[in-house]
C-alpha cells in the first residue's frame, strides 16, 4: 500500500518538474533565425565552392600552372591561359620575358565533391573556399561557375 | 417567427461562431505556444504575430476536394465529422458564461454536458469504422476504450461536486461558489477535505476525454498515421479539428464551473464573463503546456491509471464526502 501511494506521489512530482522546465523555456528568447529574412554569418572554415584569390592589383594570383586541374578527381576544373610578353629590368638592362595570364577558369560545381584537393595542391595560394551557401537552382547551367568573371564582378 | 425560435437561432449562431473562432485561434495559440516552448517563433509570417494564419488554413481546408476512399462506408464516413461537431455545439447551450450570458439554464446541465461529451466517442468510432482503414479502426477502438475508462472517474468526481452543491444546474452551481476563492469547490472544507485531489482527477479526465496529449492515443501519429481521421481531407478533417478544440473549450468551461467558481473573481471583485474567459484560457494554456511537455502514454499505462488509481480514489472520495456531509 505504501509503495502504491509512493508511486503516485513520486510520479506526480516528476510531472511537475517536467512542467516547470517547459514553463521556464516558454519565456526564454528564441534561438532560431528566420532564414530568408535574416541570415547568420558563415564561419571561416565553411567549405563552399572554390573561389579565386586576387593579388594587390586586383588580378588573380593564379599563374595557370594547372595543378588544381590535375588534382581534381572529378575533373570539374577547366582553365585556359595565354602567354604575354612583358619587360623587366635585370641588372640595368631591359629584358623581355613571357608569363602566363589566366583567361578562363571554369568550375563545374555539379560534379564537384568539395574534397578540397585543388586548394591543397595550389602552391601559390590562389584559390580558396568561398562562404557561399545560398545555392539552389532548377537548371544545371547555373552551377557552371566562371570564377574569373566572379572575381571581376567582386572587384567592380 | 416567434421570439423563442429567434432566441434559439441566436444561441446556435453564437455557439457556432464562438466554437469556430476558438478552434481557429486555439490552433494558432497551440502552434505559437509549441514554438515558444521549443525556443522557436512558431507561425509568424502571415500578419502580425502570424494572426492571419488561421484564416489561411481555413481557406486551404475549404478549397480542397473531399475524397471518399473506395470501399468506405459512405454514409458513416460522411456522418462522422458532423456527428463530432453536433455535441460540441450543443454543449454550449447550457454553459453559463456569466450570471446573464447563458443560452438555456437547464436543471440537468451537468448530465447534459457529460452526455453530449460521451457522444463524441461514437463519432470517432464511426469515423474509424467507416473509412475502411486498419489504422483508423485501431485508433477508434483505442479511443473508445479510453473514453469508457475515463468517463467513470469523470462522472464520479462530478457526482461528488453535485453532492456538495446539491444541484445539477450549472448556473446555480457557479452562483453558489460566488464571493471569492475560499468559496470555490477546489478549496477543501470540513465536509469535503479531498477537493484539490478531485480537481486534479477531473482535470486529468478532461485531458483524456478531449483526446489531448499525453492521452492522444486516438491519433498517435508515430504508430497510427493520423489515427481515426487518417482518410479525411478537406473540411471533413477541418470539422474533426474544430470539434477537438471545441471539446477543449467545453471541458475547461466545465472545470471552471465545477471547481473554479465560474464567472466569480478570486477576491470577490467585478464578477463577470471576463473572469470566466481568463480562467478557461489559463486552463487551456496549461493544456498546451502539458501537450508539449509529456510524451504519449501507452494504452496499458493509460488504462492502468484510470482503473487502478483514479477510480479507487474517486470512489473513496465520494464515500468520504457523502459521509461527512451527513455528519456536518
Amino acid at each position: 500500500m505504501g509503495a502504491y501511494f509512493n508511486d503516485i506521489f513520486s510520479g506526480l512530482w516528476s510531472l511537475c518538474i517536467g512542467l516547470s522546465i517547459t514553463f521556464r523555456e516558454f519565456f526564454k528568447p528564441v534561438v532560431t533565425v528566420p532564414y530568408p529574412y535574416k541570415t547568420i554569418k558563415m564561419c571561416k572554415r565553411y567549405r563552399g565552392h572554390i573561389e579565386l584569390i586576387e593579388n594587390e592589383e586586383g588580378k588573380p594570383k593564379c599563374i595557370s600552372c594547372g595543378m588544381c586541374q590535375r588534382a581534381c578527381p572529378s575533373g570539374c576544373i577547366s582553365l585556359a591561359s595565354k602567354s604575354v610578353a612583358y619587360e623587366v629590368e635585370v641588372k640595368g638592362e631591359m629584358k623581355t620575358k613571357k608569363k602566363k595570364v589566366l583567361t578562363k577558369y571554369n568550375l563545374d560545381f555539379t560534379t564537384c565533391s568539395l574534397c578540397g584537393l585543388c586548394v591543397t595542391s595550389c602552391n601559390f595560394d590562389a584559390i580558396t573556399f568561398s562562404q557561399e551557401y545560398n545555392l539552389v537552382s532548377t537548371r544545371k547551367e547555373d552551377f557552371h561557375f566562371d570564377l574569373l568573371n566572379r572575381l571581376q564582378e567582386r572587384n567592380s | 417567427m416567434s421570439l423563442t425560435i429567434l432566441n434559439v437561432l441566436a444561441a446556435v449562431v453564437a455557439a457556432i461562431a464562438f466554437a469556430a473562432l476558438n478552434a481557429a485561434y486555439l490552433v494558432w495559440a497551440e502552434r505559437r505556444g509549441a514554438g515558444r516552448i521549443q525556443r522557436r517563433p512558431g507561425p509568424n509570417v502571415n500578419g502580425p504575430f502570424g494572426l492571419l494564419q488561421p484564416p489561411c488554413d481555413g481557406i486551404k481546408l475549404m478549397t480542397k476536394q473531399l475524397m471518399i476512399p473506395g470501399g468506405a462506408d459512405k454514409a458513416l464516413f460522411m456522418v462522422a465529422p458532423v456527428l463530432t461537431m453536433i455535441p460540441a455545439i450543443a454543449s454550449f447551450v447550457t454553459i453559463p458564461f456569466s450570471n446573464t450570458i447563458v443560452a438555456h439554464s437547464m436543471n440537468v446541465g451537468v448530465l447534459m454536458v457529460i452526455g453530449f461529451a460521451s457522444l463524441g466517442g461514437m463519432a470517432i468510432l464511426f469515423a474509424g469504422w467507416g473509412s475502411r482503414n486498419k489504422y483508423s479502426v485501431m485508433a477508434s477502438v483505442r479511443s473508445v476504450s479510453q473514453a469508457i475508462s475515463y468517463e467513470v472517474p469523470l462522472f464520479i468526481t462530478a457526482l461528488t461536486v453535485v453532492l456538495i452543491t446539491g444541484t445539477l444546474n450549472l448556473h446555480e452551481m457557479a452562483s453558489i461558489q460566488a464571493g471569492g476563492f475560499w468559496n470555490w469547490n477546489i478549496t477543501p472544507s470540513l465536509s469535503s477535505p479531498l477537493m484539490p485531489v478531485s480537481f486534479l482527477i477531473f482535470f486529468i479526465c478532461i485531458l483524456a476525454e478531449t483526446n489531448r496529449a499525453p492521452f492522444d492515443l486516438g491519433e498517435a501519429e508515430s504508430e497510427l498515421v493520423a489515427g481515426f481521421h487518417t482518410e479525411y481531407g478537406s473540411m471533413g478533417f477541418g470539422l474533426f479539428f474544430m470539434a477537438e478544440y471545441a471539446h477543449i473549450v467545453i471541458g475547461t468551461s466545465l472545470i471552471t464551473i465545477l471547481f473554479l467558481g465560474g464567472w466569480g473573481c478570486p477576491f470577490g471583485l467585478y464578477p463577470g464573463v471576463w473572469w470566466f474567459l481568463i480562467k478557461i484560457y489559463f486552463l487551456i494554456f496549461s493544456f498546451i503546456l502539458i501537450r508539449w511537455t509529456f510524451p504519449r502514454t501507452t494504452i496499458y499505462g493509460l488504462l492502468n491509471l484510470s482503473w487502478k488509481v483514479l477510480i479507487p480514489i474517486t470512489l473513496f472520495n465520494l464515500l468520504l464526502t457523502a459521509g461527512l456531509l451527513k455528519v456536518f
